[in-house]
């Protein structure tokens, strides 16, 4: 299924690489010990370090360091033993010591891979270029003030990791799908919340299109789309735009945009439109990070079991299709909740009671799966109930809205209602004869071919016996006296 | 003369109760009154605040509390940043700066119970060999010419006001910072010892920095026992500078009496330039003779790489410096001048913020860092610095040190070498290699040019071994038994 | 190579130091005597020499991820030219 952009002139290609910056999970900033909380009063959590007094040094923060390993050992990516900071260089309200310190030759995590599965089932890998860690900028202010832009460096220091992909991706649909794999496994490592919203995790997206078989042409670069879908939306909108420039035998210049969601288009950013030169050289304050080999295996043999090995595992383990499983294993909290209701029962049964009616009360409920209307143990006692004949399956569905509604035992909420199956074959026999003697036309029918109407007379007597009756006694009863 | 004691004189007099640590420090500051209106050596004397360090090292003493600087009046180059005392670089763009903290350098002078007299003058930023790009003025050697004693000479620098006030007797000892020869050569141009150590011996955290690979702190003295006094309580690891060196301080001051006997001391052949002046050449033999009457052993060497330094050092230093003075932007702390919009409020403020010869560092790293120049220009750089180092390291496979002239001539006059930029550069040809490479070396007065005025020699060490440094540099300083006094100090003629 | 006035003052605007036009023939008269006194390292071989670019001849230590720092704004904004409640105020910035 590939992607293309019906033009005038024919159809072109989409080549899309994403520079994803990924807000490090960290006590303290990469280079001071200021916290790095976010939502803190402005410049409360900022050091001399931060705000680039004078004589002021960086000392890296080790922890750091070991999440951006552990970030690159989940993208099985090489890790150099050998990484590098370096300055760039540039002015802006919100960089206090008028450069960043970044990593330009030396990354501390060289090339991986990333698996994405498509809405088809197919899958792809997307190569990562790198992985290299950086200090985020303060932030700007721009709203507050009729004349002056306010700054605030509690954010200024706080670890980046940027992950760079290959121009790998060639539809809206990868990216997506990149993005939320990526995501999946940051948040899996503890590395990074993924939060756009709130931007801890930014997207820059680089958009080219071409003719098949053509090499690359000119790209421009979206800076900091701030959701998934926005980054969907910012590639169609700007590969449009490139195609309609090429087709009016017009050239793009490589130029860094924005994205206006309310528009749907990017546009040119002209603040950044002067000649960069970012002056790129080795921090003369930082030596340089060596790693030890001992010291990543040991970080190696502790990483937890990461979407791809999990999902892989619960189609072995507990026989669920692909879709199931992804959907599944997408949350680490998702496939935890899963595999305690799943422990020791149908797993079949779990998934789809997970993925069903519990899916269903979370967005109803407007709950996380961290904060649960019914917890996992209280489902899988559910499911219990339904196995040894307690309930029947469509009492169960009425037990978990009561679960969701007062957060009961499902035991208790069977007990209080009196929602117990009838599993007396005389009741359910007497009910029986009562809906064929109600029926007899009915009956006739039946008797004379008309096979359909079974399920009219299942329906009638568990209607009978108010949705408690034994479906299986109650098929066996009617099949018997039928046919008698 | 209080003012004419050396540290280890001033220190046993203290202990001994001959006198007391306001005593001194009144001494010093009546000094600074005196004399710096003409030297300007001092940006700004904290009169209240050092009477106040000194009696509570008064106390300390009296309670039996004394530590290695306890009531010693010392002078702090005005780049170490001082809690509560503005710290203004020498530069226009600091003048209203005051730092919430104090440099770990300046800190351990404290912990050891020194007495701070003021902030001393400096080359903005320490960018300069003469004084002469401060801010605040030039500095006035205290020297003098014997044939043109209206001449006004320079200090030297960039620590020109350090050396000024300890050469005419305002303090016992300063702090200078020394990135391409800022503390040896104006210590030579002054007839006083200075010493840089080893790359990662001194703190650089709280120093407003120049060139980061480059800057090195360290002390000036009017002898090497006290340079290694004040070493010994300025150095130290400090996990604040990633380049800090876990490394123990040893006693240098022992180190100060031990013979040079059986050391083998290097001559770099390549020291000996065209043009040097006979007399520094005739002090430099006349160095390796004392040395080799006290039982060492001369052998020539060679620094192929020599004459490349102070190029490689044009392009490394400016380079850093492009980046360090980048913070300097009207923005958190420091002067502004307001512009129309936020890059007019920049370029506005760095114009009138930064002297020439700053702003002209400024373009040239920009220059030799930029795309297309990286490679031909600061990338080479480091390159030769790379062979600069390994010089050093064959060198001292085969000598414990190496004995230079410190700089290529004593002393000069005030606007002389301007019209120039390299001119002034060039003061730092036996200097800079030694920063290059991280390795340590001191200046030690060894002599007088025919004019009067003091000549330094520098030894080198490997790095770290500033044990065997101090050793060198006192078998020198007693061979030498330099007694000459500047025409400028306290209490003098001046 | 040698700096023509236009690269003097693309120089400069990288640097973001303010240079009239009346200055620009001095800066590159300037500049230009140093870079070709510079020059003189192309007399050197470097082939295959590894650059040198830090005066410390160690490899980076590493912090604790521990909170020791931050929670004085006063302190951080108490040298700002200027100041807005507890923010940094700089002419507004149109992105």
């Amino acid at each position: 299924m590939s992607y293309t952009i019906q033009g005038r002139t024919g159809d072109w290609e989409l080549v899309v690489g994403l520079e994803v910056h990924a807000q490090v999970i960290s006590k303290a900033k990469l280079f001071s010990g200021a916290a790095t909380a976010f939502g803190a009063d402005p410049n409360s959590q900022v050091s001399y370090v931060d705000a680039a007094f004078p004589g002021m040094l960086p000392v890296v923060n080790r922890f750091c360091v070991e999440q951006a390993v552990r970030t690159g050992l989940g993208l099985a990516a090489h890790i150099n033993p050998v990484s590098r900071f370096d300055r760039k260089n540039y002015f802006y309200a919100d960089l206090p010591q008028g450069y960043q310190i970044s990593q330009f030759d030396h990354p501390i995590v060289g090339t991986g891979t990333i698996e994405i599965e498509l809405a088809d089932g197919s899958t792809r890998q997307i190569g990562v270029t790198r992985l290299h860690l950086e200090q985020d900028a303060g932030k700007s202010i721009h709203d507050q003030h009729p004349t002056k832009s306010l700054i605030d460096l509690n954010r200024a220091g706080v670890a980046l990791m940027e992950i760079v992909s290959e121009p790998d991706i060639r539809s809206p649909e990868e990216a997506g799908a990149y993005l939320r794999k990526l995501r999946s496994i940051l948040r899996y490592l503890g590395t990074c919340d993924g939060n756009m919203e709130e931007g801890s995790m930014r997207a820059d997206v680089n958009v080219s299109v071409r003719k098949h078989g053509e090499p690359y042409r000119t790209r421009c670069e979206v800076k900091n789309v701030n959701s998934v879908r926005f980054v969907m939306q910012a590639i169609e909108a700007e590969a449009m735009r490139q195609v309609e420039i090429w087709e009016s035998g017009g050239t793009v210049e490589q130029e860094t945009r924005l994205f206006d969601p309310g528009r749907g288009e990017t546009r040119s950013m002209r603040s950044k439109e002067d000649a960069h030169d970012y002056r790129y050289f080795p921090d003369p304050d930082l030596p340089p990070l060596v790693l030890d080999e001992a010291w990543i295996e040991t970080l190696r043999a502790n990483l937890p079991e990461l979407p791809d090995a999990k999902k892989a595992r619960f189609m072995r383990e507990y026989g669920l299709s692909p879709y199931d499983a992804g959907v599944l294993v997408a949350e680490q909290a998702t496939a935890q909740f899963y595999e305690t209701v799943a422990r020791g029962r149908d797993a079949k049964i779990a998934a789809n009671w997970v993925t069903g009616d519990f899916f269903a009360a979370l967005n109803r409920t407007g709950r996380s799966i961290e904060d649960p209307p019914v917890t996992a143990t209280a489902l899988g006692q559910l499911l219990d109930l339904m196995a040894d004949g307690t309930i029947n399956g469509r009492i169960a569905k009425d037990v978990f809205e009561a679960m969701v509604d007062t957060g009961k035992a499902p035991a208790a909420i069977v007990e209080e209602k009196g929602l117990r199956q009838v599993t007396d074959t005389g009741a359910i026999e007497a009910a029986v004869d009562a809906i064929l003697a109600a029926n007899a036309g009915k009956v006739a029918e039946y008797r004379g071919g008309k096979d359909k109407l079974f399920g009219f007379f299942v329906g009638q007597t568990m209607k009978a016996m108010a949705g408690k009756g034994n479906p299986a006694l109650i098929n066996e009863t009617l099949k018997r006296k039928l046919a008698g | 003369m209080l003012t004419d004691l050396t540290i280890e004189q001033a220190r046993a007099g203290l202990r001994a109760g001959e006198f007391t640590a306001v005593d001194l420090t009144m001494a010093h500051l009546h000094a600074i009154e005196v004399l710096n209106p003409r030297l300007n050596a001092f940006i700004d004397v904290r009169h209240d605040r050092a009477l106040d360090q000194a009696r509570a090292a008064d106390a300390a003493l009296a309670a039996g509390e004394a530590r290695a600087l306890t009531g010693i009046p010392l002078a702090i180059k005005d780049l170490f940043c001082t809690a509560g005392v503005r710290t203004t670089a020498g530069s226009r763009i600091l003048e209203p700066f005051v730092p919430p903290y104090e440099s770990t350098v300046t800190a351990n002078l404290l912990r050891d119970g020194a007495v701070f007299l003021g902030k001393t003058n400096m080359d903005e930023f320490a960018m300069g060999s003469s004084n002469m790009t401060s801010a605040y003025g030039p500095v006035e050697n205290p020297w003098k010419r014997r044939q043109d004693a209206a001449a006004v000479l320079v200090p030297g620098g960039s620590s020109g006001g350090s050396a000024a006030a300890v050469a005419a007797r305002l303090a016992l000892g300063a702090t200078g910072t020394d990135t391409g020869g800022s503390i040896r050569q104006p210590a030579s141009f002054c007839g006083l010892v200075g010493v840089k150590p080893t790359y990662g011996r001194c703190s650089r955290w709280g120093v407003v920095a120049f060139a980061s690979s480059l800057d090195h702190p360290g002390p000036f003295s009017r002898t090497v026992r006290d340079g290694a006094i004040l070493l010994g309580s300025m150095a130290g690891f400090d996990p604040k500078d990633s380049t800090s060196a876990e490394m123990p301080v040893p006693d240098w001051e022992a180190a100060c009496a031990r013979s040079v006997k059986g050391l083998r001391i290097g001559v770099p052949r390549e020291y000996r330039m065209d043009g040097m002046p006979a007399e520094i050449e005739a002090l430099w033999r006349q160095g390796l003779d004392w040395l080799r009457d006290a039982g060492a052993e001369i052998v020539d060497v060679s620094l192929p790489h020599t004459k490349y330094g102070l190029a490689a050092y044009y392009v490394v230093a400016p380079a850093e410096a492009s980046s360090n003075l980048a913070r300097y932007d009207g923005v958190r702390f420091g002067a502004r001048t307001d512009g129309s919009d936020l890059r007019d409020l920049y370029e506005r403020t760095r114009a009138s913020g930064f002297g020439d010869e700053v702003r002209r560092r400024i373009m040239i790293g920009t220059y030799v860092l930029s795309a297309g120049y990286y490679d031909a220009y600061y990338l080479r750089a480091q390159k030769v610095r790379a062979l600069i180092l390994k010089d050093f390291t064959d060198a001292f496979g085969q000598v414990d040190a190496l004995l230079t002239p410190t700089a290529p001539s004593a002393a000069f006059g005030q606007g002389e070498k301007m019209d120039d930029p390299i001119t002034m550069y060039l003061n730092d040809v036996f200097t800079v290699p030694a920063n290059l490479a991280g390795v340590p070396g001191i200046s030690v007065p060894a002599g007088l040019d025919p004019n009067g005025l003091p000549l330094g020699l520098q030894v080198l060490a490997k790095p770290f071994d500033e044990a065997t440094m101090f050793t060198v540099a006192a078998a020198l300083e007693r061979a030498a038994g330099f007694e000459a006094l500047p025409t400028l100090r306290a209490g003098g003629e001046g | 190579m040698s700096l023509d006035p236009a690269t003097v003052r693309r120089i400069a605007t990288l640097a973001r130091i303010r240079v009239e036009e009346a200055e620009v023939a001095t800066l590159q008269n300037e500049l230009n005597g140093i870079l070709s006194w510079i020059e003189q390292l192309n007399e050197v071989n470097v082939d295959g020499v590894a650059p040198l670019t830090g005066g410390a001849q160690m490899t980076l230590r590493l912090r604790e991820d521990v909170v020791t720092d931050g929670g004085y704004p006063d302190q951080v904004l108490g040298n700002a030219p200027d100041r807005i409640g507890d923010f940094f105020a700089v002419p507004k910035v149109v992105e």
